[in-house]
């Protein structure tokens, strides 16, 4: 099965200079290779800040883009990594070993398999 | 050898000697977490070396000893730079690979006895004992109990930790402990057969598995133990695993025991019980499994509801009402009553048990009540008993089975005198 980790951290804590952030840093670069060598890894991106994002909104047939989210004080989304786990606790175990887990929190997100109903709410 | 081959030698090992390399590499790394990273590893490996290499004779001794040595080989590297060789010497040290059958099952055992242990939440051994032992995923788990995914994973979590914390040993507990460990690890395995044989609605795959699952974890209780209440377990299982086929038609729908079709009764499956039930009575130390067994090795020897010896079974009954003396054991004993005494003296039983209180919320209680009146011919009595089962009843084959009954009622009209 596949899990989308969504990786997010405060932007101010990460980049801020403080030296457990500058030793996860320059940790995250060995993880993929370490999940490749397990066989876990499928895909992953890291993002650049949000300042430099655009949000889309269509309603009424009319297209808004904004610039942002503007979120310092927030944690933001920071990156994504696809793997490959049996099953959400070994997902849950594979990435409590990612670096920034320690500054700021991962979402393991199971990936939708399309041949279930949708949910109801 | 070609790729498809391997592949699909792989997927059969996957298959077949999952669950065994994991109890092994618990055993042999001292814990869930390096095991499970091991055994991902081992299978990582033989992706890359079974096409070019072949399938090796013995996948199982090659999983366990290539996940050991990748093991190793990572907490070397860790190790390096943590600078702490010298304690994993002891590790690498060669041991005997375990290609013997019995240390394999051994492992196992070990295994369901940590993951059952007391000191875990009744519903974290559950979860735990199928996924390390059962081998099934976290997702599956939920699919069958009905939850969502993160809470199942959310006891996995809290049970590893809080076995980490209490240093539970990974092994088969001494004569002393036994009997008070061995109580939670049958009643693991009977939760888990009935949580597969009583719900027929849902993914079904899913829920045979889980019946499957806990006959072969009381198989391997009874090879490895021979303690009376194991195999009286084990035949309890394999009882009602005879009668599967027959307890819902083509539609899906409830049958009766009465209405079974007992010529489709898997009589090797009844054989084999009744030789374990008479293991386990030679032992002279019965208890409920035993006896819950014996119960129902009598309907199953039974040709027919007429020819069932009910005075037996009343009498099994009233033992077991001594050693669980609980209101649904008195329930059962009042409808065997209203068996072997007719009607009215079973409506006076269980009319006697629901009294006591604690079942007024049993949606069986109401429609074994319903029986009763309906079979003394009162209609409309029996009516209202149903609906209150009815009302209580979650579950869509049992809500059909009720509405079916009620309509039988309706069609018979007013009350026969």
């Amino acid at each position: 099965m596949r899990y989308a980790c969504l990786i997010y951290y405060h932007p101010k804590t990460l980049f801020g200079g403080a030296p457990e952030s500058n030793a996860a840093l320059e940790e995250c670069a060995g993880f993929g290779e370490k999940l490749t060598e397990t066989g876990h890894y499928v895909a992953s991106e890291a993002l650049v800040l949000p300042e430099e994002a655009m949000t889309i909104r269509v309603r009424d047939g009319k297209m808004s883009t904004v610039d942002g989210p503007f979120m310092e004080t927030k944690e933001v989304l920071g990156g994504f990594i696809v793997i490959e786990a049996s099953d959400l606790n070994e997902a849950v175990q594979v990435m409590s070993a990612h670096p920034l887990a320690k500054i700021g929190s991962v979402e393991v997100r199971p990936v939708v398999d399309f041949s279930e109903p949708r949910p109801e709410l | 050898m070609s790729d498809p081959q391997a592949r699909a030698a792989i997927e059969a090992a996957y298959r077949t000697e999952k669950r065994r390399v994991l109890a092994t590499l618990i055993r042999l790394l001292g814990g869930f977490e390096p095991a499970e990273e091991a055994l991902h590893e081992a299978f990582a490996a033989a992706a890359d070396r079974w096409p070019r290499e072949g399938v090796p004779v013995n996948p199982y001794a090659w999983l366990v000893s290539a996940g050991r040595f990748k093991t190793i080989d990572r907490w070397r590297r860790q190790a390096r730079l943590a600078g702490v060789l010298p304690e994993l010497t002891a590790l690498a040290e060669p041991v005997a690979e375990p290609t013997m059958p019995e240390p394999i099952q051994d492992d196992e055992l070990r295994l369901i006895f940590v993951c059952c242990h007391p000191a875990l939440a009744p519903d974290a051994r559950i979860a735990l004992t199928l996924r390390e032992v059962g081998g099934l995923t976290t997702e599956e788990i939920a699919r069958a109990y009905l939850t969502r995914g993160p809470t199942i994973a959310q006891r996995i979590v809290r049970a590893k930790a809080r076995i980490r914390e209490a240093a539970i040993p990974y092994e088969v507990p001494g004569r002393t402990e036994l009997p008070a460990r061995l109580e939670s690890a049958l009643q693991v395995i009977y939760l888990i057969y009935n949580e597969g044989y009583a719900a027929t609605e849902g993914p079904s795959l899913t829920r045979a598995d889980l019946s499957a699952e806990a006959i072969r974890l009381g198989r391997l209780m009874v090879e490895l133990l021979d303690d009376a209440e194991a195999l009286g377990l084990l035949a309890l299982m394999l009882l009602h695993e005879a009668r599967r086929a027959t307890r819902t038609d083509a539609a899906g729908d409830f049958v009766l025991l009465e209405d079974q079709d007992r010529s489709q009764w898997d009589r090797r499956l009844i054989a084999e019980a009744d030789g374990l039930i008479r293991r386990a009575l030679a032992t002279r130390r019965v208890g409920p499994y035993v006896l819950q067994a014996a119960i129902a090795a009598v309907h199953a020897s039974a040709p027919g509801m007429a020819e069932t010896d009910w005075a037996e079974i009343v009498a099994l009954y009233d033992v077991l009402l001594r050693v669980d003396p609980s209101p649904v054991v008195a329930l059962n004993r009042a409808a065997a009553i209203g068996m072997r005494d007719g009607p009215a003296a079973g409506l006076l039983a269980i009319d006697g048990v629901l009294g006591h209180g604690g079942l007024d919320d049993y949606h069986l209680a109401h429609a074994a009540r319903a029986d009763m009146l309906r079979r003394l011919g009162q209609n409309e009595a029996a009516e209202a008993s149903y609906r209150r089962a009815l009302d209580l009843a979650s579950q869509p084959v049992e809500r059909r089975f009720l509405e079916a009954r009620l309509d039988q009622l309706k069609g018979q009209g007013a009350t026969r005198h």
